[in-house]
């Protein structure tokens, strides 16, 4: 994710690993549980013939449910890469409810996601030529699985669904396949308890689901093990980086200013454009060569790349002509910056566990602070020697 | 995952194997192949390799497994323990 991260995922995503990358909620908590930062809550709405897909309505005049295409438009596509660059991520929604998939009957399989439109186009364009129901919760455009850490991705809100969407009556058997990220939200004992729909943890990514459902609805140990490959890395740096740009901007602003007034124009421009090259690296560079920088902390991964960093400003910036205090403060803030924003991918991916991100800022954060304090004390006593 | 593995000797993960009822959840949730089944009870093969997601300890019908879960997101953390102080506000921002 989580996956959006990904844990915002995108963490995440999700039924999809839809993004490793939102990676970043690993919590059963509650509903109210905060995640990864605060959010402002948008809901899907109602189904409408407007909704992403439409095909026709099926059922009855009393209970209407809407046909979807399997195959994408232009549109969605186009919203799923602005999406990928934090634009319209927030309200990139679907409604809540149910959808058929082909013409299913009242035995076809009840699949189970969110309403992140992501997670919904991933788990629909999966399932061409079958005959399924497509049961959507209200994840507020989360993912699965950030959701699923939020809690929205969840028992209470699965109940509310299989009541709302009257699946008792529309199918004949008690049975849902679910995401397996979706499953730190779900406790599927109390949904049997409570619904009598017993709860099956199908794949982790939507495209294994066509293989899931021609295997006897079996999950295979492929389809239930999570990676984090490249692609699953690359394609979170976009977002990475637009969530960065504001504090990018006033940092990089401050150094600018601070070296402007302190030493001139020249010197100005390289201390900003070195600041914003640690940021780079911890935010893009770090994830994409994450398997191949040794280590297994992302702050010491961070501090290494922020080492290569200082070492290949030195070697091309005119390094030879800094004074001693500008080079030691040069190879103490980079790497201590480029470790801040490695360790934070650390809610991106698909692996990180919360003991141990809270051991790595309980010993990282005083070390990054100390090693900037330490850096600017010693370019300011530099002025003076 | 070739080259990811994270910290050794954190994770919080424990499996009370003796009320286990070998009923296979754990299994079939965790995305990291931490449990086994083994002469139907569950066994923790590989705990480094948890993600303290929770998945394993909220579908377990007995209650038998316990994981301090939740963010593992060090922007989170922080954003938790600037709300925790009063210096930042809920609401409006962005991330999941």
């Amino acid at each position: 994710m989580k996956i959006n991260r990904i844990k915002k995922i995108t963490r995440s995503t999700r039924v999809a690993q839809e993004n490793a990358a939102d990676s970043c909620c690993g919590s059963n908590d509650t509903e109210t549980a905060s995640c990864c930062g605060p959010r402002m809550v948008i809901a899907g709405g109602e189904i409408t013939d407007k909704v992403p897909g439409f095909l026709d309505w099926v059922g009855t005049a009393a209970e209407k449910v809407p046909r979807i295409a399997t195959s994408l438009s232009y549109a969605d596509h186009i919203g799923a890469c602005l999406a990928r660059w934090g634009i319209n991520r927030m309200r990139y929604i679907v409604p809540p409810g149910r959808y058929a998939i082909g013409t299913p009957g009242p035995d076809a399989p009840v699949l189970v996601t969110g309403n992140y439109k992501m997670s919904f186009d991933l788990v629909r364009s999966a399932l061409s030529g079958r005959n399924v129901w497509l049961l959507v919760l209200e994840t507020y455009g989360v993912n699965v699985w950030c959701a699923a850490g939020k809690g929205t991705f969840g028992t209470a809100e699965l109940i509310r669904r299989i009541q709302k969407t009257g699946l008792h009556e529309a199918v004949n058997h008690r049975r849902l396949f679910l995401p397996i990220l979706g499953a730190p939200g779900v406790s599927a004992q109390e949904v049997a308890k409570r619904t009598g729909f017993s709860v099956r943890y199908a794949t982790i990514r939507a495209q294994d689901l066509p293989a899931f459902l021609d295997n006897g609805m079996v999950t295979t140990p492929v389809m239930r093990k999570i990676g984090f490959t490249t692609y699953d890395r690359l394609v979170l740096v976009p977002v990475e980086v637009v969530l960065t740009l504001k504090s990018i901007a006033l940092f990089g602003g401050a150094v600018f200013l601070a070296a402007l007034l302190a030493n001139g124009l020249g010197a100005a421009v390289l201390m900003t454009l070195a600041y914003l090259g640690a940021v780079l690296t911890g935010v893009a560079v770090v994830p994409i060569l994450l398997p191949w920088i040794p280590g297994r902390s992302f702050a010491v991964k961070g501090v290494l790349a922020g080492v290569v960093w200082s070492a290949a400003l030195y070697l091309y910036a005119g390094g030879s002509s800094w004074n001693v205090t500008t080079a030691v403060a040069a190879f103490l803030a980079l790497p201590a910056i480029c470790a801040f924003y490695a360790l934070n991918f650390t809610g991106c991916t698909t692996y990180t566990s919360r003991s141990g991100v809270k051991k790595e800022m309980h010993l990282g954060i005083p070390a990054m602070g100390s090693a900037i304090i330490v850096a600017v004390v010693v370019l300011v006593a530099g002025r003076f020697l | 995952m070739f080259g990811l593995r994270y910290l050794e000797d954190v994770v919080t993960l424990r499996l009370d194997q003796a009320g286990c009822t070998g009923c296979g959840r754990c299994v079939e949730v965790c995305p990291h192949e931490v449990f086994s089944l083994e002469e139907r009870k569950a066994r923790i093969d590989d705990c480094d390799a948890c993600m303290e997601c929770g998945a394993c300890a909220k579908n377990c019908p007995v209650r038998v497994i316990t994981v301090d879960a939740g963010v593992g997101c060090a922007s989170g953390m922080i954003n938790e323990w600037l709300q925790a102080h009063n210096i930042r506000r809920v609401g409006g921002g962005s991330c999941c």
